[in-house]
């Protein structure tokens, strides 16, 4: 048995990264459907698009601390504006150590600290502000990214935030500031998945190229096509590292998938907040094989 | 009658930009923030000594809350500032989300709360922001009744954990309470003991108060004049300890009666004490153009209201 654990950590070690980040990308997405069609509610959609990004952000991209403080004091932060992806958001979490992933479970449920969006009301460690209140995480993030520089802190703020999302009014009052006052220790990333709960952005309310506004608006802009690759995530991540500290913001416009990894559930809105039922749960679940232990 | 002297007349943001001064000087994790209103807050001083400190936001007050809680993270304590409309009925779903919710350490500060910002009018004048603040779980609500105060409460709230919602104006008004007097977050402050009624007041209205209880002791009415500058939390036991002596009470506030410090009393009361009460306060409406002392006519908000109400409640003991 020590003998087995040994030899999978050593494969483990010996894997390439991105063959890693998959492994937990996998487990990540199982972690999602099943969450969600345990409570019947909450949002695989948007959370399997997302998969790929923050895998690779907590496992790679991000220097992050031993433990949870709130201050974050000397380590990247991130925020999640599009507070509905919870379930991607949780499981990233736990599978990085901020809390057991046997509490997986508890999503939605009475007396969960894993509420259906994300709260620090309950105490849970990794999380640093309510959001699902659309619209206003690039604001916070602006905050965080200021007391840093107050504190001669040269670590990064990172933020994620829905494409849909942009349509609420104060994230342009932010995209204004964080430009206006050289706040060029933030990496917003959006996710562009075009749709919304309603359909299309474009049907929705069409927002035009917004690689076009962000640089009107003197952001330095970089785009990752393949946002559900975990190459060209890392690969674009470090460019927009790079590209810090030179007196603007970085925005990261990362096209991804919708439903990513469950082939019934990809590029549709269908499944922005609707969960899976027994046999499609079963479906999915086939797709992506268990590969660090379910919850 | 307990007799206080007016030390001269001062508007209460001026008070505030006097605490946020010495804030300045004293707390190195204090951070100003505002949306384009630096001379109506009064805080240039902070700003001159604490460039790095203040965040000038422009004109985008949602975002202004966004970053305040975020600066929240990593240590600084941000206070916030524009007119009381601004700070609360504008933002609400950003302080109800981003910072309540979240229990983050902001200081919403807010000027021209109230009627007598003035000649502005409705639009700008906010008789609500109590009622919207205090239904917000864990908000402090405090509407401090003078310069030296206001100052005080400032000062104060740095030194408090959590989201605080303060309250104050525009117009010159007395300046009554003593120079330093420590400022308990939550304890209110008794300013004439009396015996027939008692008169509870916030912000503006304290001093009025003040004028209502000695014409009132001119009529042989022993009044009690207790300063309730915390609307929340409510200090229950001042108010209890009082009315159960006089056995009727005015609450007066320049503020709606809906959502205001006079509904918290009464629903207090209620539960504890059952006791007749009037309200001085605003009847479910806008306000509108004038200046300070004819809008405070208009919508009995002065001493003479108040002391018609205590002579009014008097008869329904």
């Amino acid at each position: 048995m020590r003998l087995l654990l040994i030899f999978t950590k050593f494969r483990y070690l010996k894997m390439p990264k991105t063959e890693k980040l998959q492994e937990i990308v996998t487990q990540t997405r199982r972690d999602i459907l099943q969450m969600v069609h345990k409570v019947n509610s909450g949002h695989p959609g948007g959370s399997l698009g997302c998969t790929e990004f923050l895998v690779a952000l907590y496992h790679e991209v991000m220097d992050l601390n031993e433990g949870f403080e709130m201050d974050g004091l000397d380590e990247d932060l991130f925020f999640l504006s599009n507070g509905h992806i919870s379930p991607v958001y949780y499981s990233v979490l736990a599978r990085k150590g901020y809390f057991s992933t046997d509490e997986l479970s508890t999503f939605r449920l009475i007396n969960s600290r894993l509420q259906g969006h994300p709260t620090t009301h309950e105490g849970l460690p990794g999380i640093r502000i309510a959001s699902g209140s659309l619209g206003q995480g690039m604001s916070v993030a602006i905050g965080a990214a200021q007391a840093k520089k107050l504190n001669g802190d040269t670590k990064l703020i990172y933020s994620l935030h829905g494409d849909g999302e942009l349509q609420e009014g104060q994230n342009w009052e932010a995209i204004m500031y964080a430009s206006g006052k050289k706040v060029d220790n933030l990496i917003a990333t959006i996710d562009l998945n075009g749709k919304q709960i309603d359909g299309a952005t474009d049907d929705v309310l069409p927002m035009g190229d917004l690689k076009a506004k962000f640089e009107a608006f003197d952001w330095d802009v970089i785009e990752i096509k393949e946002g559900n690759n975990l190459e060209l995530i890392l690969k674009g991540m470090q460019d927009a590292k790079n590209r810090t500290g030179k007196g603007k913001p970085v925005c990261v416009l990362l096209h991804t998938v919708m439903g990513n990894g469950v082939d019934f559930m990809m590029h549709t809105h269908a499944w922005h907040g609707k969960a899976p039922n027994d046999e499609q749960l079963a479906n999915a679940l086939a797709q992506n094989a268990e590969t660090l232990g379910d919850y | 009658m307990t007799k206080y002297i007016d030390q001269g007349k001062n508007d209460t943001r001026s008070g505030f930009g006097a605490g946020m001064t010495e804030l300045g000087r004293t707390n190195p994790n204090v951070v100003a923030l505002c949306a384009d209103l630096i001379g109506s807050l009064k805080i240039q001083t902070f700003i001159d000594e604490n460039p790095d400190r203040f965040f000038q936001i422009g004109i985008a007050e949602a975002n202004m809350m966004g970053i305040a809680a975020g600066l929240t993270i990593g240590g600084k304590i941000p206070f916030t500032g524009t007119f009381a409309n601004f700070s609360t009925g504008r933002v609400y779903d950003q302080i109800r989300q981003s910072i309540a919710y979240s229990g983050k350490n902001v200081k919403i500060c807010a000027s021209h709360a109230g009627i007598t910002l003035g000649e502005d009018g409705a639009t700008h004048q906010i008789l609500e922001d109590i009622g919207l603040m205090k239904m917000l779980p864990g908000m402090v609500v405090i509407n401090p009744c003078d310069y030296n105060q206001t100052k005080a409460a400032t000062i104060a709230i740095a030194d408090y954990k959590g989201p605080v919602y303060l309250r104050f104006g525009r117009p010159k008004v007395a300046n009554f309470t003593p120079v330093n007097q420590k400022f308990e977050i939550g304890k209110a402050i008794m300013l004439n003991e009396g015996t027939d009624v008692t008169i509870v007041a916030t912000g503006h209205l304290v001093w009025e108060a003040l004028i209502a209880a000695e014409s009132l002791e001119k009529q042989g009415v022993s009044a009690e004049v207790i300063n309730i500058h915390t609307i929340k939390p409510l200090d229950d036991e001042a108010i209890l300890k009082s009315v159960k002596k006089t056995g009727c009470i005015v609450s007066a506030e320049e503020h709606n009666y809906l959502g205001g410090l006079g509904e918290s009393i009464a629903g207090m009361l209620a539960k504890q004490h059952p006791t007749p009460q009037e309200f001085i306060a605003t009847n479910d409406t806008f306000g509108e153009s004038g200046t300070p002392t004819q809008l405070m006519e208009k919508y009995g908000l002065n001493s003479k209201a108040i002391e018609q109400s205590a002579l009014k409640v008097l008869k329904r003991k």
